[in-house]
């Protein structure tokens, strides 16, 4: 069973979201997509500064067998991506949840979260793909 | 491989299977107006006998005149070892095998084909090859619109002194995927594109420059300025070049303060004989940082399980048969064939056989241009420096001109009439397989035809 933590929010394309104190959203990718995608050799990030919509294209992740494109599960502006993973993508294996976030988005509608499914309802989507 | 037809009722079978009545409605989503409908322009079937009557026929008429036509395919000394080698059964394939790892020697000579076409060029990386030069330049401009994530304009400059051929074969290509290009005019005087042409284009958002090396008119262009000036306003660098001439002039990874961003070229001249337009080849290298947008078959090298070396296809998550329509590129293969002549090709000459090549070709084609311009009323049609290619300029028509001279079993050169509109101008070139007495005789059958 794949680990899905309680607190975060998750996109039907395996996009998690972790909102903090200040409205900065973190975005990463699940464990069961990095799991899906096998060891990732390269990560294409978004631009700071852009805006974006949800469901927007904002990056790809790209093991030796496949590329896939992260989806942003929220709309608003990439504040920050996660520069470490230019040279080490394998932290989005090791430790989806932490050190191998993605990007920052600043919030533009906190509404945009609703539209997620908690961890439980992820968990049973990830069941019924199985 | 046997090759097993389907029978009638094997095609019944499968269609019943799917639930579909006839093999046309497999193809309904296409709309009717998209359909070439039937072929009523072709000839009836002729027999084999016929057929080889009709092909040496057509091959006589290739064989008897001298050519001074360049412009994009150029007749180059062929050794002879080179065709014996590369269509050996080892290495006589169109592609890149589909169980790609399993041949080795394959992989092992698109290897080195990428390698010695990264060192020619200057840049880090080559892919495979792709179709030809035109659908090379057309991958790159999608490739740059990829790789520079400053622009977000989908639109490229393009000076009007690129091979006319690419420029519509580019068009063709992108316009229909919301892509601009905007085509930037050259010196009525050089013949080449100069920063004041540039200028108004400063500031704006354009993904990439496309610089010609040398030009359609075989004119050098200003090669470090026009790079420098792409990369100060934020654009990428698309270089396309001749193989042969980077044996003298400097490669495009030099070009400018940082080199160019993309490089591809038609690698023809490269050991493939003109056969009447085709198959070629197109090369396309580019620097290490814009790797993963580049489309095609790139080859690595690499260690087995036990430390031997080996050869393995790479970087191939972006390919067609695994990112399907989100690929780099689903109109793109490797020239396997013409390639592996390439390679070969290159390794026979070395680089210093290559720049004796080049060497030739210059000289000759001056020769040539000095004593064109010696009859009366011909004259060189642009000032600047030419590398194996020069425009000349006639007194009368270059279209009834060429005819004439065609009369007398001399292709004399190609008329800029239909594509730049200088009715009295021809491209002239004269490689290292013509000789001294050929290119007087030409001079003298132009001197009777102006007579």
């Amino acid at each position: 069973m794949s680990n899905i933590p309680a607190e975060l929010r998750y996109a039907k394309s395996h996009e998690w979201v972790r909102l903090e104190h200040d409205g900065t959203a973190y975005v990463g990718i699940s464990e069961h997509a990095q799991d899906a995608m096998g060891d990732l050799v390269y990560v294409e990030l978004p631009e700071v500064g852009q805006t974006v919509a949800v469901a927007d294209e904002t990056g790809v992740v790209e093991s030796v067998k496949a590329a896939s494109d992260i989806y942003a599960p929220v709309s608003g502006e990439i504040i920050a991506v996660n520069e470490a993973l230019n040279d080490t993508p394998e932290l989005v294996n090791q430790d989806c949840y932490g050190d191998g976030w993605l990007y920052q988005i600043k919030l533009a509608d906190k509404a945009d979260l609703d539209g997620l499914l908690s961890a439980e309802d992820y968990a049973a989507q990830l069941e019924e793909d199985a | 491989m046997p090759y097993i037809p389907h029978t009638p009722e094997d095609v019944q079978s499968m269609l019943d299977a799917i639930g579909v009545a006839r093999i046309e409605d497999l193809f309904d989503e296409i709309p009717a107006h998209l359909k070439a409908g039937a072929l009523e322009k072709l000839p009836d079937g002729l027999t084999e006998m016929e057929v080889t009557a009709l092909m040496a026929a057509r091959a006589r008429q290739d064989e008897s005149a001298v050519c001074f036509i360049g412009a994009g395919a150029y007749e180059h000394h062929i050794p002879a070892a080179v065709w014996e080698i590369a269509t050996r059964g080892e290495y006589y394939t169109a592609y890149t095998p589909y169980q790609a790892e399993a041949s080795q020697g394959t992989l092992q000579t698109i290897y080195e084909y990428q390698s010695m076409i990264a060192h020619l060029t200057g840049m880090d990386v080559s892919n495979a090859s792709v179709y030809d030069g035109a659908s090379g330049l057309s991958e790159a401009v999608l490739m740059a619109l990829r790789a520079n994530r400053k622009s977000k304009a989908s639109r490229v400059l393009m000076p009007a002194a690129v091979h006319p051929l690419y420029r519509r074969a580019t068009r063709d290509i992108v316009t229909n995927q919301g892509v601009t290009i905007e085509e930037v005019p050259f010196c009525n005087e050089r013949g080449i594109t100069l920063l004041e042409s540039l200028a108004p284009y400063a500031g704006e958002d354009y993904a990439a420059l496309v610089i010609a090396q040398p030009n359609f008119f075989g004119c050098l262009e200003d090669v470090d300025a026009l790079t420098d000036w792409a990369h100060a306003n934020n654009m990428l660098v698309i270089a396309v070049v001749n193989p042969t001439s980077l044996a003298l002039l400097k490669p495009p990874g030099e070009w400018g303060s940082g080199g160019v961003d993309i490089v591809v070229g038609e690698g023809q001249p490269l050991g493939v004989p003109l056969s009447s337009g085709g198959p070629y080849f197109g090369f396309m290298c580019c620097k290490q940082q814009h790797v993963r947008q580049m489309p095609g078959r790139i080859i690595g090298r690499t260690v087995d399980m036990d430390g031997k070396p080996g050869f393995a296809l790479t970087l191939q998550a972006r390919e067609q048969h695994i990112r399907r329509s989100k690929a780099t590129s689903n109109i793109c293969t490797n020239q396997g064939l013409a390639m592996t002549a390439a390679t070969i090709y290159m390794s026979l000459l070395g680089a210093d056989g290559l720049a004796s090549v080049a060497g030739h070709c210059h000289a000759n084609t001056n020769l040539l241009a000095d004593k064109l311009c010696a009859i009366k009323g011909v004259k060189r049609r642009f000032s600047s420096a030419t590398f194996h290619e020069v425009v000349i300029e006639l007194p009368q028509s270059a279209n009834l001109t060429l005819k004439a001279l065609a009369a007398k079993n001399i292709l004399g050169g190609y008329s800029l009439a239909p594509a730049y509109g200088f009715d009295n101008a021809m491209l002239v070139c004269a490689t290292e397989v013509r000789t001294q007495d050929e290119i007087e005789q030409y001079a003298a059958a132009l001197a009777e035809v102006l007579a």
